[in-house]
């Protein structure tokens, strides 16, 4: 157990990490964002996430997979700040965005989630029109300019591979529109204030086969521009999709590595035991 | 007996325990059913007599002239013209207080207020509110706004006081209407980098307004019935002229004059009316009653209306 890091500095570059353990890869081209010794506690008292170190390496995709309860949603949510929202949590260590410490207190959350977006679970897209759902990242924003918004939208519904099925209907209610459409929404919505990273949290797993394929296939499109980062809880999802995968079991992080090595020379016991499908 | 016999009699046996275990179970869920109609029949029955009595008897009383008179001491001269003056005045007052205090402390509670000893404190208060008997208010608001604010046994007086007496019940249902909205909604926004406020005024708030404003006008339904508190802060019984106008032909064109101006409204009339000896006056009561009964069923439809109408297309 490692001595939990109650002070949080705020200094101008991450840390060289002093942390060498075979099966985290750390030589990493590249890194958008990088976590350093950070735990994490739910109501004060449920260890969540343990001492995890990795860099997310930039304009790619990094899948987050591991047994149910492992903590991977709660490591993603740390990323954009969403434990804030309830009492009693708490965050210890450091989440490096670029050269700014995140988890800092003097670190507005708003501010690191308008540089770090995200997209849920269930599709969730807001009961109000196609293009006002895409605007109001702008508009949280105080944009009010008609023609930059416009721009912005169509931009946005582009990225998301939903231009062409929604452009004559923008004014219709987003609920019109199907499951996997709205979930392409909500990505849309997530994009439309050029994020520098978008967390994905199990974002298919409210979705059919077909509707999933075409988020898989805008995910590797998406990474030419943005950093992803996403929890899935298919190992062939991660496996399709992910350029690196980091394996998380009881809160800690077992493995990180390049998805091609880290699924065909695991070098982990128990990440050898998940892939091959003996704990799950 | 074959082995094959032996099963057969053995399945029908269970099979007819199973199916009287079933009949006597359907056979208690058929007499309940029946039970709460009967009991559902009887009260709506007893309820719709009492309406259908009150409006044979006041019904053919319901002349313009009856709206547009004051009270009299002949009673086919009499008319609630003060009465629902009156009472549209206070309501008035009531609205404009209650809504904006009681939709405040609702988002205030349920969405700004830490978790702790105190908000359940004042949690527990608000819903006892809502349950303390109406002359209580009464009781507060003559000592309150007629003693010791000076506002006189106005109309601003009563206004503020059944304010008061529904501001429980607006708080609640908020709260309610708000806690409905799912949470994946709140943080969708708050993912978007809106602040707490933002997230409030550009989502929950819009998409709650139909279960808000059927609150307040439940609440505003109650209030025009209420007697026993305005009778305590001193409504007159008998009043022969309007509060001032509210709008004027000259500069500034609004006074504010009608807010200290005495009055009554439709149940003290009505009151007013059964407490006399003369029979003919009781007609004149029930055509009060059939008035205020319609005013309150008009509310409730404009509350179910609109909800209706924010509800559509939001589902979630």
């Amino acid at each position: 157990m490692v001595e939990p890091r109650s002070q949080l500095s705020e200094a101008q570059s991450p840390p060289e990490s002093t942390f060498s353990d075979p099966a985290i890869a750390m030589n990493i081209p590249n890194p958008k964002a990088e976590t350093s010794n950070l735990n994490f506690y739910y109501g004060g008292t449920a260890h969540a996430i343990k001492n995890v170190n990795f860099k997310i390496p930039e304009n790619q995709v990094t899948a987050l997979i591991g047994p149910s309860g492992c903590g991977k949603t709660t490591l993603l949510r740390c990323f954009n700040r969403m434990h804030d929202l309830y009492p009693g949590n708490r965050y210890e260590g450091e989440i490096w965005l670029d050269s700014v410490n995140i988890l800092s207190h003097r670190v507005d959350p708003i501010e690191v989630r308008m540089r770090v977006s995200m997209v849920f679970q269930k599709p969730n897209p807001f009961p109000k029109t196609i293009y006002e759902n895409v605007a109001y990242g702008l508009r949280v924003r105080g944009e009010k300019k008609r023609s930059i918004i416009d721009e912005k939208v169509e931009k946005a519904l582009r990225g998301a591979a939903l231009w062409e099925e929604a452009k004559d209907r923008l004014n219709d209610l987003a609920y019109n529109l199907s499951g996997g459409q709205q979930q392409r929404l909500c990505i849309a919505r997530a994009l439309s204030a050029d994020p520098e990273i978008v967390l994905f949290d199990e974002p298919t797993s409210a979705l059919d086969p077909i509707a999933t394929a075409s988020i898989e296939e805008l995910m590797s499109e998406l990474r030419k521009k943005v950093t992803i980062l996403i929890v899935t809880h298919s190992m062939q999802q991660a496996a399709r999709i992910s350029d690196y995968t980091a394996f998380m079991y009881l809160g800690e992080l077992m493995e990180f590595n390049e998805t091609e090595v880290m699924f065909n020379r695991p070098s982990n016991k128990r990440t050898q035991d998940y892939l091959g499908g003996r704990i799950g | 007996m074959s082995q094959a016999q032996n099963r057969q009699a053995l399945t029908d046996f269970n099979l007819k325990e199973l199916r009287t275990n079933i009949e006597r179970r359907q056979l208690i869920s058929g007499a309940f059913a029946i039970l709460g109609l009967i009991i559902i029949l009887v009260a709506t029955f007893i309820l719709l007599g009492l309406i259908f009595q009150m409006m044979t008897q006041g019904i053919p009383r319901l002349t313009p002239q009856f709206f547009l008179s004051f009270p009299s001491r002949n009673p086919e001269e009499a008319g609630i013209l003060s009465a629902w003056v009156g009472s549209a005045l206070v309501m008035l007052v009531t609205a404009i207080a209650a809504i904006p205090l009681g939709v405040a402390s609702g988002i205030y509670l349920e969405e700004y207020a830490r978790k702790g000893w105190l908000a359940d404190l004042i949690e527990i208060n608000v819903t006892n509110l809502a349950g303390v008997p109406s002359i209580v208010y009464g009781l507060l608001a003559l000592g309150l706004f007629v003693g010791k604010l000076n506002l006189g046994q106005s109309v601003l007086s009563a206004g503020l006081t059944l304010a008061l007496l529904i501001l429980p019940v607006v708080i609640v249902t908020t709260r309610e209407a708000l806690r409905a909205i799912p949470n994946i909604l709140r943080e969708a926004a708050y993912a978007l980098g809106a602040s707490k406020w933002q997230m409030i005024s550009d989502h929950i708030l819009p998409y709650s307004v139909g279960s808000i404003l059927t609150g307040i006008i439940i609440g505003l339904s109650r209030a025009i019935g209420e007697t026993a508190p305005v009778i305590t802060i001193g409504a007159l019984t008998f009043i022969a002229f309007l509060p001032d106008s509210p709008f004027k032909g000259d500069f500034p064109f609004i006074s504010f004059e009608w807010l200290k101006a005495p009055f009554t409204v439709m149940p003290i009339q009505m009151f007013n009316w059964v407490s006399r000896p003369e029979p003919e006056f009781e007609i004149n009561a029930a055509a009060a009653g059939t008035v205020l009964i319609f005013m309150t069923l008009s509310m409730n439809a404009i509350a179910i209306y609109l909800r209706y109408y924010f509800r559509k297309g939001i589902k979630w």
